[in-house]
């Protein structure tokens, strides 16, 4: 009557490694379902000012982005350094948002959200708002008139630190 | 002959595997989210139409010049009071707004030289071409931070709940449910009615 063996002394078994591939599948589907490819390499730089009044933009919204600030390093020499455009992944004028805008509406967003359309304007800090201003200018011309400026959260007083 | 077993495939090398496209997705992945401060630009205005004239105590001028400094009600000021002279301004509720129906709801000084009743209240940002994009963003952000601040006393007031926590329930992807959205909306319609947002971005002058 030994229901109760000994049991033998010492030794621990051995940790079961039989579930870390799975668990590390799992961790790699995970990641590859929320990974997004950057869509557009940036050629103008893109230290956005802070703010803490925010709303968020939603994947799902109809977004058309347009990007401000002074060209990157490897562009200055052919592009100069002040502030441009970018549409796309090109440089461009003022006089291109409009064209840029309908595309990007009739191919990527879908004509039927010509009226609810965010335009994200992604600038950089240093940015003159001369720039901004004419770029806004345009928008309202082709009544795009909804638009985020795009932050990043935190206090505006970081704005003012050099 | 006897049939050959199939050689099992050595499966050990199964987790390396995962294990490098795990840190590949891992480095690539950004947690990226849009957000920012969204703003709804006023339409061109129809030809030979001149704007309505607006009193100028219904109206909050704040100037920023190239070095970056405020002007505001000609008066040089420091961005960090500019929230809580945006929201005495907005709250006054010295007079009447339209239907001659004075602001119930204020808890301003109802000074009869600083702005009527929120409804009537406007305020103008004006800048320079030369003014850094991040000024003008830190002015926006204190300027929306003022009406924020009054609608959440508000919604707080009438629904036991903020103003901007009413807003990211609404936009939140989880919310599906219908009636929950509906109601989160008239509320907001509401509030947003008290305290209209009325920020007018001026062309730059040189």
């Amino acid at each position: 009557m030994s229901k109760f063996k000994k049991k033998k002394s010492g030794e621990l078994p051995p940790v079961s490694t039989a579930a870390l591939p799975d668990i590390v599948f799992m961790l790699l589907f995970f990641f590859m379902t929320v990974t997004v490819f950057k869509k557009d390499d940036f050629k103008v730089a893109q230290e956005l000012p802070f703010a803490d009044q925010i709303q968020k933009l939603d994947k799902t919204d109809p977004v058309i982005y347009i990007y401000a600030g002074k060209p990157s390093d490897r562009y200055q020499d052919q592009v100069g350094t002040q502030a441009k455009i970018q549409l796309n992944d090109k440089f461009a004028d003022v006089s291109e948002i409009k064209d840029y805008w309908f595309n990007t509406l009739n191919n990527e967003v879908g004509a039927q959200n010509r009226l609810i359309a965010i335009t994200a304007l992604k600038v950089d800090n240093e940015t003159n708002m001369g720039l901004v201003a004419d770029i806004k200018q345009k928008l309202r011309e082709i009544n795009a008139l909804k638009i985020n400026y795009t932050t990043k959260k935190g206090e505006f007083s970081k704005n003012l630190e050099k | 002959m006897a049939r050959r077993k199939a050689p099992e495939v050595n499966a050990g090398s199964m987790a390396d595997i995962a294990f490098l496209l795990l840190i590949f997705f891992l480095v690539t992945t950004t947690f990226q989210e849009d957000a920012g401060i969204t703003r709804k630009l006023p339409p061109m205005p129809p030809e030979g139409v001149t704007p309505p004239i607006i009193k100028q105590k219904n109206l909050f001028t704040v100037l920023v010049n190239k070095n970056n400094d405020l002007l505001v009600e000609e008066e040089v000021m420091e961005l960090k009071d500019l929230r809580q002279a945006a929201i005495d301004f907005l709250d006054n509720g010295g007079g009447t707004n339209e239907k001659n129906e004075p602001c119930t709801y204020c808890q301003g000084a109802k000074n009869p030289e600083s702005s009527d009743h929120p409804n009537k209240a406007i305020i103008s940002v004006r800048n320079d071409r030369e003014t850094e994009y991040g000024t003008f963003i830190a002015v926006q952000n204190e300027l929306v931070g003022a009406y924020n601040t009054l609608r959440n006393r508000e919604a707080l007031r009438l629904y036991k709940m903020k103003y901007t926590s009413m807003d990211s329930i609404l936009s939140h992807p989880q919310t599906t449910d219908e009636s929950v959205k509906k109601d989160l909306k008239d509320k907001m319609k509401v509030i947003k009615d008290m305290y209209p947002l009325k920020i007018s971005e001026a062309e730059t002058s040189n």
